[in-house]
């Protein structure tokens, strides 16, 4: 599972940096590399860009995942040349910036775009299976998330917008029931889609959520 | 007390139409339309932003044409409220003399006019359902107590040409147990096909409405078989329409017959005239209804 981000556009970017000369860049050595969107090349060419646009770099780093508690050392290390820009530019998911601005004074300005957590299907193609909604149906829709894979997030089957196996919303995409349909028919499970699901408790979905593992 | 339940009840072969509210405040055109309908149907359906298109209300316009002395069915998607929202306009339906509601879940949000608005979905169609039903015992979904419990006649779509047509049929079987006393149906152009689909749904013993689009050109037809889910319209009748000289009248004449072929199989017809409210006492005369 990798987190998938886009790079900003040169326009919003633009924006964002407008007020200051001076940054620090931070690329992510995980996830952020694998979308092409904030390891070491991307900060390259970031770093290119900016000086071009009569930006100072006062350093750079990938950190291998800036979304954990390491970064902070990492921050630490750097910390003069983080002193000497005026903004920390982020190139990892918001994890990664998040984390970032919890270990430094300075102004932290986001790259990427963060889309969504991907399971990788075919090398380099990731897709959306989870919404994290915290009360899993897996067990009744033969492992397919109709709360993901359908943009209605239907609990009782197919709108009536399915067409030949297709989703109403975007045709190139196979319809979420449908598929359960096939694989809960194949298992002889069909039965699973004759009995009432109850309305999604969005309770166990209110933001922010917090976890405490401690034994 | 419904008209459209004691009609249906009766076993009178029944004919609903739909009206669509206008995009803005102008409702001239809309009670023109409702007044030509009136004497003709025993309901009219209001859609609800269909194709998720932004419009006038379908409850405001349900109560204005109920002081027009237009029976209606109050369409309701699941896809621009929460269950709050939903069940707060289910008790004000009722208290507005609204009876005949119609549970949806509504097309996506980006197929319509604000596809940067976010999609809701708390409930679906079949907990809509379900929601009303609690309703009228008396309790929210909360069951918290009600002070005074409407009364619904609940309607419900099916699709009877969807491919493939056994989850849909899943599907109604849950609507008819979440309290659906109707079904009003996708379009339908291949009475064969409508009939094996009836004889299933004929166990569940709920009156079905046969949803019929006049077709009005070989253009429409095409489009609505590459575009329109569950809805195919059939090479020959394509053909019919494109060779004929006068396509208003051989698009009376096909919806007519259409009509009088389902008509032994079901209950009734619900007619989407999508723009030709107008002619539906045209098609009406030429079906013999
Ligand atoms: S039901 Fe879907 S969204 Fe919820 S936890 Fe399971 S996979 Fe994730
Ligand atoms: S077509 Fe299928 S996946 Fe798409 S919204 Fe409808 S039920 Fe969901």
């Amino acid at each position: 599972m990798y987190t998938i981000t886009k790079q900003k556009t040169g326009q919003e970017l633009k924006e964002s940096l407008a007020t200051f000369d001076s940054l620090y860049v931070i690329g992510c050595g995980t996830c952020a590399t694998a979308c092409h969107t904030g390891g070491k090349a991307e900060v390259m060419s970031m770093k290119t860009m900016l000086q071009e646009a009569g930006k100072t770099v006062t350093g750079w780093m990938v950190v291998p995942t800036p979304c954990d508690s390491l970064t902070r050392f990492a921050i630490e290390e750097e910390s003069d040349r983080i002193a000497s820009a005026s903004a920390v530019l982020v190139m990892a998911c918001a994890y990664g910036v998040q984390n970032v601005a919890a270990f430094t004074e300075k102004a932290v300005i986001p790259a990427l775009d963060t889309l969504f957590f991907g399971m990788e299907g075919a090398p380099g193609q990731f897709s959306e299976v989870c919404l994290q909604c915290g009360e899993c149906v897996l067990a009744s829709t033969g492992g397919i998330c109709p709360i993901t894979s359908c943009p209605k997030g239907l609990v009782n089957g197919p709108c009536g917008g399915t067409k030949e196996g297709k989703c109403e919303v975007d045709a190139s995409r196979d319809c979420a029931w449908t598929l359960i349909y096939n694989r809960l028919k194949k298992q002889g499970r069909l039965d699973l889609m004759r009995k009432i699901q109850s309305p999604k408790d969005f309770q166990k979905m209110t933001h922010p959520r917090r976890a405490s593992v401690i034994a | 007390m419904s008209k459209l339940r004691d009609a249906l009840q009766s076993g009178r072969f029944v004919v609903t139409a739909e009206i669509a509210p206008p995009k803005g405040v102008d409702i001239s055109e809309m009670l023109d339309s409702a007044h030509l309908l009136r004497d003709r149907v025993t309901a009219v359906n209001v859609t609800d932003q269909q194709s998720s298109v932004m419009r006038l209300g379908s409850l405001a316009a349900c109560h204005l044409l109920a002081d027009n002395g237009v029976e209606t069915v109050f369409q309701m998607t699941t896809r621009d409220r929460n269950r709050i929202a939903l069940q707060s306009d289910l008790l004000s339906a009722y208290v507005m003399g609204i009876e005949n509601v119609l549970c949806l879940t509504g097309d996506y949000v980006t197929l319509g006019d604000h596809p940067h608005a976010k999609p809701v979905f708390d409930l679906e169609s079949v907990g809509l359902l379900r929601a009303a039903k609690q309703l009228e015992r008396g309790s929210d979904m909360s069951e918290k107590p009600l002070k005074g419990a409407p009364k619904f006649f609940l309607g419900a779509v099916v699709t009877p040409g969807a491919n493939p047509l056994e989850p849909q049929l899943f599907k109604m079987e849950k609507k008819v147990a979440a309290g659906a006393q109707f079904f009003q149906t996708q379009a339908v152009y291949e009475p064969s096909r409508f009939e094996s689909f009836m004889q299933y749904a004929r166990q569940f013993k709920v009156p079905v409405l046969a949803g019929i689009i006049p077709l009005k050109s070989a253009g429409m037809a095409r489009f609505m078989n590459n575009n329109v889910a569950g809805v195919y319209v059939p090479e020959a009748l394509i053909e019919e329409i494109s060779k004929a000289d006068d396509k208003y009248r051989k698009s009376l004449e096909i919806t007519a017959r259409l009509i009088n072929q389902i008509r032994p199989m079901c209950d009734g017809v619900h007619v989407m005239a999508i723009g030709w409210e107008r002619k539906v006492p045209d098609i009406l005369d030429a079906a013999g209804l």
